[in-house]
């Protein structure tokens, strides 16, 4: 019997489109950890060695392919002198915007990766699970793109205000918030991340208009992915993706990862042979799945999109909210091998 | 002033102007309708349906939210300046409709749905984001609201609105609750989970619920 792939060999032959032993799976679980560790999530993201331990466990139980080095997006306000909040049952959030008046950008620069302590933390975190990984499990980093960041900086409404009112100065966020961007990720990359995750949940129709996109933060995705130094995916966080499939496959990008809001048959069609798909169980419904109900989900999804290879299975937010039970993420991962196994099933489960 | 007769006064030429965020074609517009209608008959005709049909094609994934959100600004602006009693229905009195956000910082979904009910005449107070279940309910029960919209952002805090509508219940305040946010947009059923009375998956259903609900059948 032919021995199993490494998680790093199923994901690598996928995202060259082509079939491996089986359906990838990223269960993309940061809080988890903390409940894993017993601990409650402020402390357990005090700590690196937390999440190293957090995400090994994770991984050990659900057997799924990936490290996930994410802590949460506000920790990079974090290097930009904003505040977090932080949820006894839910993921931290950014505190009041740093930017309150467009004059203040012309202040502003990018912060530096290592004199900041708090990313120096997430570099511990990648280098432990780098270690932990062996060469076999892909580590991966996170960033949120230039193009989205400015949700945090500014607030959401100011940000979409100032693309219209005070155009220059948003175009020098962005150009600030790409060196800062490019440089963490090569950090993380250095550190031993994988790949980077490059969330941009700006990008998604479901939030710009394509023919804004195009102009705006497709411009800024080329020219920072073209300087990160690694493979990155593109996640556009519950997003819809179609209208923009085209552009999104001319960044550079592996793979993206997409909404249950559209169809994944679809959405593989668009992206088939061109950039890998990852997705899209839905996270918010996940929290009420039983097992059977979570069966089903992996099961259709895996009909839809694994023909081929190109496709990763993972929820369609790329963070498993709290509230999803380890009962579910068990079932998803049986489910995940039961009709994940290449040459898939036939419809009649033959 | 020399008139426009170039302009073509309907419900598709100003949702044409909104979404090409055209502020002044979209005053000339509304302006022009205002003439045989009065502003708040071109309200009725031009700016509603406008924003109604913004609204379903945001729904359907046609429309970006930016879009949906800027056409709801202008809108208001234009409601500023042509109707300033309506613009400040927010404080007035009378207003026994409020919408606020629950716990998460995020308040775009809520700015989008207070431009749509001060669109549709329907006086709204706004609490602002960041709220706590107990600060919702003390401000329900002293303004004495019938019908509160209550947005989220986060799994977590569309969750904490069954413990809400519990404590309205159980201070005795008769009050609707609709909730609203990308939580119960990706799952249907979370609505009735967390025992709302109404749920809209998009900023322009609002009126016609909150209309419902006070037993307004306008």
């Amino acid at each position: 019997m032919k021995p199993a792939a490494t998680s790093i060999e199923r994901v690598l032959t996928t995202l060259g489109h082509r079939e491996p032993d089986r359906v990838p799976l990223f269960l993309l679980l940061s809080l988890h950890g903390a409940r894993e560790l017993g601990l409650p999530i402020r402390e357990y993201f005090r700590s690196p060695r937390h999440v190293v331990e957090g995400q090994a466990r994770l991984q050990a139980r659900y057997g799924h392919d990936c490290y996930n080095a994410f802590f949460y997006a506000a920790i990079e306000m974090e290097a930009w002198g904003g505040e977090t909040r932080f949820f006894e049952d839910g993921p931290p959030n950014a505190g009041e915007p740093i930017v309150s008046r467009a004059g203040q950008i012309a202040g502003l620069s990018p912060p530096r990766v290592a004199e900041c302590a708090r990313l120096r933390q997430v570099l511990e975190a990648v280098a432990g699970l780098r270690e932990k990984a062996a060469g076999e499990v892909p580590v991966i980093g996170v960033v949120v793109s230039p193009y989205s960041l400015p949700v945090m900086q500014l607030g959401f409404e100011r940000y979409l205000d100032w693309q219209i009112e005070t155009p220059e100065a948003i175009e020098r966020l962005w150009r600030i918030n790409q060196e800062f961007c490019v440089e963490w990720a090569n950090a993380q990359l250095q550190a031993g991340a994988t790949a980077i995750c490059y969330f941009d949940p700006l990008a998604s129709p479901t939030i710009t208009p394509p023919e804004v996109y195009r102009a705006t933060g497709w411009r800024i995705a080329q020219r920072t992915l073209a300087r990160i130094a690694g493979p990155t995916a593109t996640h556009l966080a519950s997003g819809r993706s179609l209208a923009i499939a085209n552009l999104l496959a001319q960044t550079g990008t592996a793979a993206i990862g997409v909404s249950a809001l559209e169809d994944l048959a679809e959405v593989k069609r668009a992206f088939a042979g061109r950039v890998g798909v990852i997705g899209n169980l839905n996270g918010i419904e996940m929290a009420r799945w039983t097992p059977a109900e979570a069966e089903t989900a992996v099961r259709d999804a895996i009909a839809r999109a694994a023909p081929g290879g190109g496709f990763i299975l993972a929820d369609n937010h790329g963070e498993i909210p709290w509230q999803v039970s380890g009962d579910t993420l068990m079932a998803i991962s049986e489910a995940a091998r039961k009709w994940g196994e290449y040459p898939l099933p036939g419809r009649d489960g033959t | 002033m020399r008139e426009d007769n170039s302009i073509v006064s309907t419900p598709e030429a100003f949702l044409e102007a909104l979404l090409d965020t055209d502020r002044l074609r979209a005053r000339q517009v509304l302006e022009w309708a205002s003439r045989p209608a009065g502003p708040e008959g071109a309200l009725d005709s031009l700016m509603m349906p406008a924003l109604e049909r913004i609204g379903e094609r945001w729904e359907s994934g046609e429309l970006a939210l930016s879009q949906v959100y800027m056409s709801g600004r202008i809108c208001e602006e234009l409601i500023e300046t042509l109707m300033p009693l309506r613009a400040g229905n927010g404080a007035a009195a009378e207003a026994r409709v409020a919408i606020g956000v629950l716990e998460d910082r995020h308040a775009l979904g809520k700015r989008i749905v207070l431009s749509v009910l001060r669109a549709g005449g329907i006086p709204v107070r706004d609490y602002g984001a960041g709220l706590s279940v107990g600060e919702l309910v003390e401000r329900t029960r002293a303004d004495g609201i019938r019908v509160l919209l209550v947005s989220t952002l986060m799994l977590r805090s569309a969750l904490r609105i069954k413990l809400l509508v519990a404590e309205l219940g159980a201070a005795g305040l008769a009050v609707k609750v609709v909730v609203g946010g990308a939580p119960f947009v990706c799952d249907r059923r979370l609505a009735e989970k967390v025992g709302a009375d109404a749920v809209g998956y998009s900023a322009h259903q609002a009126v016609e619920i909150v209309r419902r609900l006070l037993g307004d059948g306008r």
